[in-house]
């Protein structure tokens, strides 16, 4: 186990003595998710390399990371439906993979690819999945009701899932997700796909649970997303998390705090010769200029010599943080 | 640590919920299903049973058409568990991503399978009466023995919903499904005494033929439909049995290294 690797996280409200007293997160009972130096290997390859994570009750974490970084793979092993090759997790005080089937009667799961039954309606499918948690018909049809009200399906009770829109198959999925009342809630990539409107709605529901005290672990490659829902992040890629915080941390820690994105034909060439003496940092992406500044006063009195070049002042954000950490070549 | 994917198998209740759901889909197209099922056997024997049967002597002191409805019977139950366990199990397990969906709760990939065989086997059930009742409605059978087609049918389809399984866990999609039914499906068809005796075939053909279980289900169906007790009751059956458990172990190991992915 690599102690750069390991992540130990302060907790969302500081405990006392703050993180300088020494105090071991793994002996509170309120972590939800201890995961030790996990190791999957696919084939010869370390898909996830000695991964470890700490969630804390009621928050909403975020596994982010490009394509391939092996957030999924580690989402997978976090549920124990594929063992580790390495590494050790525990899940509400029980070893997975070995009491998987015992703890996911309190885990929600919402998959990355929809895998709603094609031949039910929106409350047959309920029904049918709250059975395989051994619920009884009676107790699953008295959550119904608002099971539809917070999946915005009420209407569409009786409807078949091949008429329903790509955003209301993701709110019968996470509403299927909740039948069982779960205590923490996993969801792979939950907005991926979806129009802004759809994807706004999804965000609401998920920012209403962990209102409502529920630990959600999601994955995603969206910013924004990440910056709006998670509480705290890590940062992944080739299966090891380079990064980790709160959104706020990750942009102070890894990033000038302002940026000018400069662009135009002529971008590329002021570069090689001006940005430098202007700017931290910068990158050149085609024909943008990343310009990372902690004060973009002089770069933006420089700029005003350039009337052929445009150029946009904005604070770091994750999106900056990301593709500092990760690159920006394209991953297939 | 490591799951052994050679771990003996748990069985347990939570496999009845996947049997439900899978009815539930069942009942909205119960009329097509049905008649599916019924139709071809049925029309096979009647063809057959009729049109061949005139030309040929009595078999064994029963009618062609007698003496076929014993091997339709086993046949129609063959196919129906066979053609669940692979195309509609496929479907659940990869089109669909319903497994997925499933493992995601309290039910594991043990219960997953045993929910397979033991749907694809009701389906099996289905067909075994279905044909039973058409033989008893055409007078071809008049044994009250004629009852233990029922379980009957129930192990043959176990027997062929486990080897299906094993295919449809190895199948990298469905056009995988066309050497099974050519390889196994159809020798098992014309090699095991469903539309003539087996000791019609050269001995080789024999000796295949009883390591076959169709075979066996025949050798058991048709003294039943005949008012007779098999002649050998307990290897028929041991054979049957012996397919339908070593075939739910092994695809169980393939389903486990499959999705272990």
């Amino acid at each position: 186990m690599t102690t750069s690797n390991h992540v130990r996280f302060p907790h969302l409200n500081p405990l006392p003595g703050g993180e300088g007293a020494n105090v071991s997160l793994r002996e509170l009972p309120d972590n939800v998710i201890q995961a030790d130096a996990l190791v999957k290997i696919y084939a010869g390859q370390r898909v996830v390399d000695g991964v470890s994570l700490d969630i804390a009750r009621g928050e909403c974490f975020g596994l982010l990371g490009p394509n391939g970084a092996g957030k999924t793979t580690t989402l997978r092993l976090l549920l124990g439906l594929i063992s580790p090759d390495g590494g050790r997790v525990e899940l509400l005080g029980n070893a997975i993979p070995e009491q998987a089937r015992e703890v996911r009667q309190r885990i929600g799961v919402v998959p990355q690819m929809d895998n709603l039954d094609p031949d039910f309606t929106v409350a047959e499918n309920l029904l049918v999945y709250g059975r395989y948690f051994g619920m009884t018909d009676a107790a699953i049809e008295a959550r119904m009701p608002e099971l539809l009200e917070f999946a915005n399906l009420a209407h569409k009770r009786d409807a078949k899932v091949p008429t329903l829109s790509g955003g209301m198959k993701r709110r019968l999925t996470l509403a299927r997700a909740l039948v069982n009342d779960p205590e923490v809630i996993f969801l792979d990539e939950p907005t991926t796909g979806l129009d802004p409107q759809a994807r706004h709605l999804i965000w609401q529901r998920l920012r209403e649970l962990t209102a409502r005290g529920k630990t959600l672990v999601l994955t995603t490659h969206f910013m924004d997303e990440a910056e709006r829902l998670c509480h705290r992040l890590a940062v992944m890629d080739n299966g090891r998390i380079i990064s980790h915080g709160t959104p706020r941390e990750l942009i102070a820690g890894n990033i000038e705090p302002e940026v000018v994105e400069v662009f135009g034909e002529h971008a590329a060439a002021w570069a090689q010769s001006h940005a430098a003496h202007h700017a931290e940092r910068f990158e050149v992406s085609g024909e943008s200029v990343f310009c990372y500044v902690k004060d973009a006063h002089p770069l933006l009195l420089e700029l005003q010599q350039h009337p052929e070049l445009r150029y946009v002042h904005r604070p770091a954000n994750l999106e900056d943080v990301f593709l500092k950490l990760t690159g920006r070549e394209m991953r297939e | 640590m490591r799951t052994n994917i050679f771990a003996l198998p748990q069985f347990s209740l939570r496999f009845l919920p996947i049997w439900r759901r899978n009815y539930m889909v069942w009942k909205k197209m119960a009329g097509p299903s049905i008649l599916g099922h019924l139709a071809d056997p049925v029309i096979y024997m009647l063809g057959l049973g009729y049109g061949l049967g005139g030309l040929l002597p009595q078999i064994g002191g029963m009618s062609y058409i007698a003496f076929l409805s014993a091997g339709t019977v086993c046949y129609s139950t063959m196919n129906s568990a066979s053609f669940e366990a692979l195309y509609s199990g496929f479907a659940r397990m990869h089109e669909q991503r319903t497994w997925e969906a499933i493992l995601n709760t309290p039910i594991t990939l043990d219960d997953i399978v045993l929910s397979e065989m033991a749907w694809a086997a009701s389906k099996s059930l289905l067909s075994g009466i279905a044909v039973l009742l058409v033989i008893w409605v055409l007078g071809l059978s008049h044994s009250l023995l004629s009852l233990w087609i029922i379980p009957l049918a129930l192990l043959v389809g176990l027997c062929f919903a486990a080897m299906g399984l094993i295919v449809t866990a190895l199948a990298p999609g469905y056009e995988f499904f066309m050497y099974y039914f050519t390889l196994v499906i159809t020798p098992m068809t014309l090699l095991c005494g469903v539309f003539f005796p087996v000791d019609q075939l050269p001995s080789v053909l024999q000796i295949a033929s009883s390591i076959l279980p169709l075979t066996h289900a025949v050798n058991l169906a048709r003294p039943l439909l005949n008012n007779a007790i098999p002649a050998h009751i307990v290897a028929d059956i041991a054979v049957l049995a012996g397919y339908a458990l070593a075939g739910y172990y092994l695809s169980l190991v393939l389903f486990r290294k499959r999705l272990a992915q």
